[in-house]
């Protein structure tokens, strides 16, 4: 007996239950895209080279463009639409705004929803390939620009707008980090701090 | 693309059983490459069977006190690991070395191993290639070839193995475990990939229907001072034009033990013994380091567009060896 080759799905986006009918040749990207209306997910190379269709998947930054639709069933998705709190900004979205982090905008959801990620590896305590010493007992590495640098390379921007990229990224990190601290004075001096990091 | 079959495994035996009774089925880890290959019809399975649920997510250390590591594990876990990080840090440092963040957290170790080359006339089916068309020919070999092969490449096929991960996994010793449907096997990594030869479309030894079921990695103190270096085009997010995974174990001023493998210049992570050989029992020297490159690189045979390779190899292989000497004598 022949194989089907479709498959009535459910995926969990942003919180939400969708039911659909996908071709198993559908990526997830495009069943976000020309199924569920979510468009804030972008297309740009559909071969894993850009980082446009950067999604979360079970928390974790992944390029929705090399995942089939199918094989996203029982996964958690967050897409770029799922990021706010509502009407208010996350942190990441709101340094990208303060600092240009883009110019024409069509990279902007998926370097959101990287730098999300790159902001909860670095403190998970990953190393990157820029880490001096990639041993556990030599402490978590600095999120320098070089860092933020190597860690956000899966995104390109074709405008060019990775210096203010790189600032946006390391402000939010800083405003991640203070948040979690109970010092109520330390966000400005965090920020002020990332800011004077990453403009050497 | 084809369409497809999609069935979603849950136990390596099932799994097995699926990919043995169909020849045009393949195991499906993190997609990273082959649903890259399916949109440009490189890769035409009729049946996709997805393994990402399979309980081979672990890393383990072993009895002997080397590493167990499924094949499912994905390249973050792996390069995140702290036993990979203190014990063999060159594989930690290949493994963020290759592809992107987001790529690593979907790809998989057992794929890492099965990844296809980046050759361009590989990739591209409307082109003559012996690898993906048995018997069509290698235009690499006259065409673009600048990032190919220098060491045991063939007139049939000049392509280079693109992973990161593997050339450490070949410094040390890494064997790979694999489920069939008649029973398990193993294979050294240094038998897992074929020789080029007349067959460049014969890439493992890995039976019809096998399932890469994981890896280990036996104990190896001289991996503890081990670093893996990679060269590109570009400072990130790029291939390899050519790459070193180095330990050394100086005991006065003498080479105890050294482990070389060298990316991006063969069809196979290229262990480097005849280097290993020349080093071990002499002296931990600059002269001495390029003497053994040169000794691994005799047997180099470029093409007109990548002897650059050659040199860079020396190089590699001289810089990395001699800070890992520096750093032991400190």
């Amino acid at each position: 007996m022949a194989l089907s080759t479709s498959s009535a799905i459910t995926l969990h986006i942003n919180g939400e239950k969708h039911s659909l009918p996908v071709d198993h040749r559908t990526t997830l990207l495009d069943a976000l895209r020309e199924h569920l209306d979510l468009t804030g997910t972008k297309k740009g190379c559909d071969h894993g080279q850009c980082g446009a269709c950067t999604v979360l998947l079970d928390g974790r930054r992944a390029v929705s463009c090399l995942q089939l639709a199918v094989a996203a069933e029982g996964r958690a998705v967050t897409t770029i639409e799922g990021v706010a709190d509502g009407e208010r900004l996350h942190p990441v979205q709101e340094a990208f705004l303060d600092l240009d982090g883009y110019q024409c905008g069509y990279c902007t959801p998926g370097q959101v929803c990287s730098a999300l990620a790159v902001i909860e590896e670095h403190a998970a305590g990953w190393p990157s390939a820029v880490t001096a010493d990639v041993s556990p007992d030599a402490g978590p590495p600095a999120l320098t620009a070089e860092e933020i640098r190597e860690r956000m390379s899966g995104n390109l921007c074709r405008c060019g707008a990775y210096v203010s990229i790189v600032q946006a990224v390391a402000r939010a990190a800083a405003a991640t980090q203070s948040s979690n601290t109970p010092d109520s004075d330390g966000t400005s001096h965090a920020a002020d701090a990332a800011d004077a990091a990453v403009s050497a | 693309m084809r369409e497809f079959g999609y069935q979603r495994a849950s136990d390596v035996q099932g799994a097995v059983a699926l990919l043995g009774a169909d020849p045009g089925a393949r195991a499906l880890g993190g997609g990273t490459n082959l649903v890259d290959l399916m949109k440009t019809g490189v890769e035409r399975p009729a049946q996709l069977v997805d393994i990402r649920e399979l309980p081979l997510d672990r890393i383990e250390t072993t009895d002997d006190g080397g590493l167990r590591i499924g094949a499912t594990v994905t390249n973050s876990d792996l390069a995140a690991h702290p036993e990979v990080r203190r014990r063999y840090p060159a594989l930690a440092q290949a493994v963020l070395a290759g592809a992107s963040g987001q790529l690593r957290n979907m790809a998989t170790v057992g794929g890492n191993l099965l990844q296809r080359t980046r050759c361009g006339y590989f990739t591209d089916v409307t082109q003559a290639c012996n690898k993906r068309s048995p018997g069509s020919g290698c235009p690499a070999v006259e065409g673009e070839h600048h990032q190919h092969a220098i060491l045991g490449a063939s007139a049939h096929c000049v392509a280079v193995h693109p992973s990161d991960m593997g050339v450490a996994l070949a410094a040390f010793d890494a064997v790979v475990h694999y489920e069939t449907a008649d029973g398990p096997g193993e294979l050294p990594l240094a038998e897992f990939y074929l020789p080029v030869g007349t067959t460049p479309h014969l890439e493992t030894a890995l039976p019809p229907g096998a399932l890469i079921t994981g890896l280990t990695l036996p104990p190896a103190p001289v991996a503890a001072a081990s670093r893996y270096r990679k060269v590109r085009e570009r400072a990130s997010y790029a291939f390899a034009i050519g790459s070193i995974a180095a330990a050394l174990d100086v005991r006065d001023g003498v080479v105890h033990e050294v482990r070389l493998a060298f990316g991006a210049v063969a069809s196979r992570p290229w262990r480097a013994r005849e280097a290993e050989r020349a080093l071990t029992g002499g002296p931990a020297t600059a002269e001495a380091f390029g003497a053994a490159a040169d000794a691994e690189l005799a047997a180099a045979a470029p093409l007109p567009h990548n002897g650059y390779k050659v040199t860079l190899m020396r190089n590699l292989v001289v810089a990395v060896l001699t800070e890992l000497a520096e750093e032991a004598a400190r």
